[in-house]
């Protein structure tokens, strides 16, 4: 496959391009350091911004972590940062839309035996439709985020969505379900910057946030306890079940297919000579599957579901592919082979641990995303 | 800064300049504390009484039937949770409507907690609650009735007088949430009937944070708030004599101006209704007709979110709002417009316009400009929020 080189003529630029903006951008203002600075980067290039935050968890409940996107406190600290840019200020309340589309994918998902990744549901729908189309409504012609990724467009027309230049806070992962349309409309003013340089900008903007600490974990979900989160959230639909070894023999039991996750050792509950993996979680049969560490299985291949594709059209053919199965996780090498539909498989070139099904697992071409989907889980794992 | 177009008065209100400088003079010149034997006490004491006494002749009262209070929700919470203590040996049982103000419907759910029993009267379509309706729910064992005077988002004026005379005959004892009414309809106590009266500065440019509770003569309240023994033992605290001038001084302007505001009022809204009407279609009018205060205008402006014609407004230095300010940023379309069977989806799509003393017809011409230019784009790009 081939990309052709970046270029970012049709777009406006910031890092001193000379090329300075003049439309009305919204940003998406978290009170965070990377949302903030982008806010600041935009308006000193002379665009008109428009600060927006997003309500998306109860506020009367102290849900989400002071330092979360969500928490109680972060508005507070954007409606400061925007009274300090000298920029119109709005908090929208997404509390509904977050909820249906976010909150109880990520509820029925883990009851569905997945891992599920919340934050990308949440960009593709809240961000980047739901608060995208506010912007268009007030006609800005992009939304800003701070994202650490960059959108470039290319000769033929296409955007590509392209990692941040600080490898180390790349976040391009959490942003491969957006369409063309979506990344057309795109800015994110700090993904040229390291996260030590969005720092001293924000400091040198004499922004208060500028050494707020980093966001953690999943926003809505307090201290990150993902399983009494759901507990608390699906109640009955939690129920106890058995905890199988590979032959099918019940070796004790489990407390709700929420608690676990593929490639859990902790709190299995099950006694054993070695250390015991989560190897697979059955929904159906609401039954866990364990093995020794000896023993995992290495999975060769997985199937792909939901497969958006960024830097090309669907391809007819196989194609090359850095995979990366986890945030952060370093990429290896595969081949993706896409299927009917928007299913596709991802074949590793060397077998690997096995990844959760609904989690994503994204494809690179350099720092180009060539496109992602979420795992399914399969029968068939080698 | 550019001052823009301000037509959320029913949020709140600048402070006028006569109330400023009244405001000033008792800051400035009389600073003694009401309830101090000496002189500069005595000063103060003396505003302070005065102040009563112009309150109370605004609304057709004695002067010692006026409480002062921090404002509107202390009066309900006084007027409300005041009466249901003072009178719990008597009964249990509150009727209200599912329209009133949060400072009331919390009230009233605060005490359905502590075993009170409260009825939430329907609204017909108009926003307006039947008095026949009322003399149906009065039990026995009823202790109150809390009605509010003009709604605050549709600006509806409930039959008050009408509920006021069966409250009298059935025994029952009359509150009336009168912050949006007053000031801009003649309010008169007597001729309504009412016990106990809620009133607020800042809504008729006066400063936030002081307003006052009519008490009629004999009506028992039970204290929220222990101390001394100011405002006849009802509400304790050094008064506040420099807020209390300001609130006479701009109840005082307000009654007086009274019929000439409502002309203007009333032509600036007629405008604004016809304007809309006339340029923009599938609107829909949410309140009463004719029943109504001079200043609000609720439109629902079908396939458009209310917020986002709020931020586009505001952007374009329109301020208006989405039902009333207590409410705004709740996803939760109004529960006053569904009270009175307006679809969820319009709901959400209304826009409240309240208009003040400063407002010209060139600001609502403006206004007139604006809005078809900012509803038709939205519904051209399909608004989802409000599509959903």
């Amino acid at each position: 496959m081939e990309i052709p080189d970046s270029s970012n003529r049709q777009r406006p630029r910031w890092k001193g391009s000379g090329v300075f903006l003049v439309h009305r951008v919204v940003v998406a203002m978290s009170g965070g350091v990377d949302s903030s600075v982008a806010a600041a980067v935009l308006k000193e290039a002379g665009s008109e911004v428009v600060g927006i935050g997003l309500k998306l968890v109860d506020s009367n409940k102290t849900t989400g972590a002071a330092n979360s996107c969500c928490g109680i406190d972060a508005m507070g600290d954007a409606r400061r940062v925007a009274e300090k840019l000298d920029i119109p200020f709005y908090v929208l309340d997404f509390k509904d839309v977050f909820r249906t589309t976010v909150i109880e994918y990520f509820i029925s998902s883990y009851l569905n035996g997945e891992t599920p990744n919340p934050c990308i549901p949440c960009n593709e729908v809240i961000k980047f439709e739901e608060l995208l189309r506010v912007a268009k409504g007030i006609r800005a012609e992009y939304l800003a985020t701070g994202h650490y990724a960059r959108v470039s467009r290319e000769g033929t027309g296409r955007y590509l969505l392209r990692k941040g230049t600080d490898d180390s806070k790349d976040q391009s992962y959490f942003l491969y379900s957006l369409s063309q349309e979506q990344l057309s409309q795109t800015l994110f003013p700090v993904g040229e910057m390291s996260k030590r340089e969005t720092r001293e900008l924000a400091a040198r903007l004499g922004l208060r946030v500028h050494d707020k600490p980093e966001s953690q974990d999943i926003c809505f979900v307090e201290d990150g306890d993902y399983s009494s989160y759901i507990s608390k959230h699906a109640g009955s639909r939690i129920r106890p079940g058995p905890i199988l070894d590979e032959s099918g023999a019940v070796i004790g039991s489990h407390r709700g297919l929420s608690h676990y996750t593929i490639g859990q050792r902790r709190g299995l509950g099950v006694s054993s000579s070695e250390p015991m993996y989560v190897v697979d979680i059955d929904a159906h049969a609401n039954s866990i599957t364990v093995a020794a560490a000896g023993r995992l299985r290495r999975q060769k291949r997985i199937l792909l579901e939901r497969m958006n594709y960024v830097a090309v059209a669907k391809p007819e053919e196989p194609i090359g592919a850095l995979a990366r199965t986890r945030y952060r996780k370093p990429e290896v090498n595969a081949t993706l082979s896409p299927l009917d539909g928007d299913r596709a498989f991802v074949e590793f070139h060397s077998p690997r641990e096995p990844t959760a099904p609904g989690q994503s697992v994204v494809l690179y071409n350099g720092d180009a995303v060539i496109g992602g989907g979420v795992v399914r889980r399969t029968t068939d794992d080698q | 800064m550019c001052r823009g177009i301000y037509l959320d008065h029913a949020a709140t209100t600048p402070v006028r300049r006569e109330v400023q400088e009244a405001l000033d003079e008792v800051l400035s010149s009389t600073f003694g504390n009401a309830s101090s034997i000496h002189t500069f006490g005595q000063d103060a004491k003396r505003v302070l009484e005065e102040s009563r006494e112009r309150v109370a002749t605004c609304i057709g009262a004695e002067p010692e039937e006026i409480i002062f209070t921090s404002g509107g929700t202390e009066s309900d919470n006084l007027a409300i949770r005041g009466t249901a203590y003072a009178l719990k040996e008597k009964g249990n049982h509150i009727i209200t409507t599912a329209v009133e103000h949060p400072a009331v419907l919390n009230c009233c759910e605060a005490l359905e907690e502590e075993g009170f029993e409260v009825t939430y009267l329907p609204v017909d379509m108009e926003c307006l609650v039947h008095p026949e309706w009322v003399m149906e729910a009065i039990r026995p064992e009823t202790i109150l009735i809390t009605v509010m005077f003009a709604n605050n988002e549709t600006g509806s004026i409930q039959p008050i007088a009408e509920i006021g005379g069966i409250a009298r005959r059935k025994g029952v004892v009359f509150h009336t949430d009168a912050v949006q009414a007053v000031g801009k309809v003649p309010v008169n106590v007597d001729e309504l009937g009412v016990d106990l009266m809620s009133m607020s500065a800042h809504k008729i440019y006066g400063p936030k944070g002081i307003g006052g509770l009519y008490v009629r003569k004999g009506t028992m309240l039970h204290p929220l708030v222990y101390g001394g023994h100011h405002e006849r033992n009802l509400r304790p605290g050094t008064e506040n004599v420099p807020g209390d001038a300001a609130f006479a001084r701009a109840i005082e302007l307000a009654t007086e101006e009274l019929p000439s505001s409502r002309k203007h009022l009333e032509l600036l809204k007629e405008r604004l209704t016809g304007g809309i009407q006339e340029r923009i279609e599938h609107v829909q009018r949410n309140g009463a007709l004719d029943d109504c205060l001079p200043n609000i205008l609720n439109m629902s402006f079908a396939g458009v979110d209310g917020e986002a014609m709020l931020l586009n407004l505001d952007l374009m230095g329109v301020a208006v709002s989405t039902g009333s300010a207590c409410s705004s940023g709740a996803t939760e379309p109004s529960h006053v417009l569904l009270a009175m069977g307006v679809e969820p989806l319009l709901a959400q799509a209304s826009l409240r316009f309240s208009l003040g003393r400063d407002n010209t017809e060139e600001q609502v011409e403006r206004v007139l400009e604006v809005l078809p230019e900012i509803v038709s784009r939205l519904r051209d790009l399909g608004d989802a929020r409000a599509m959903r």
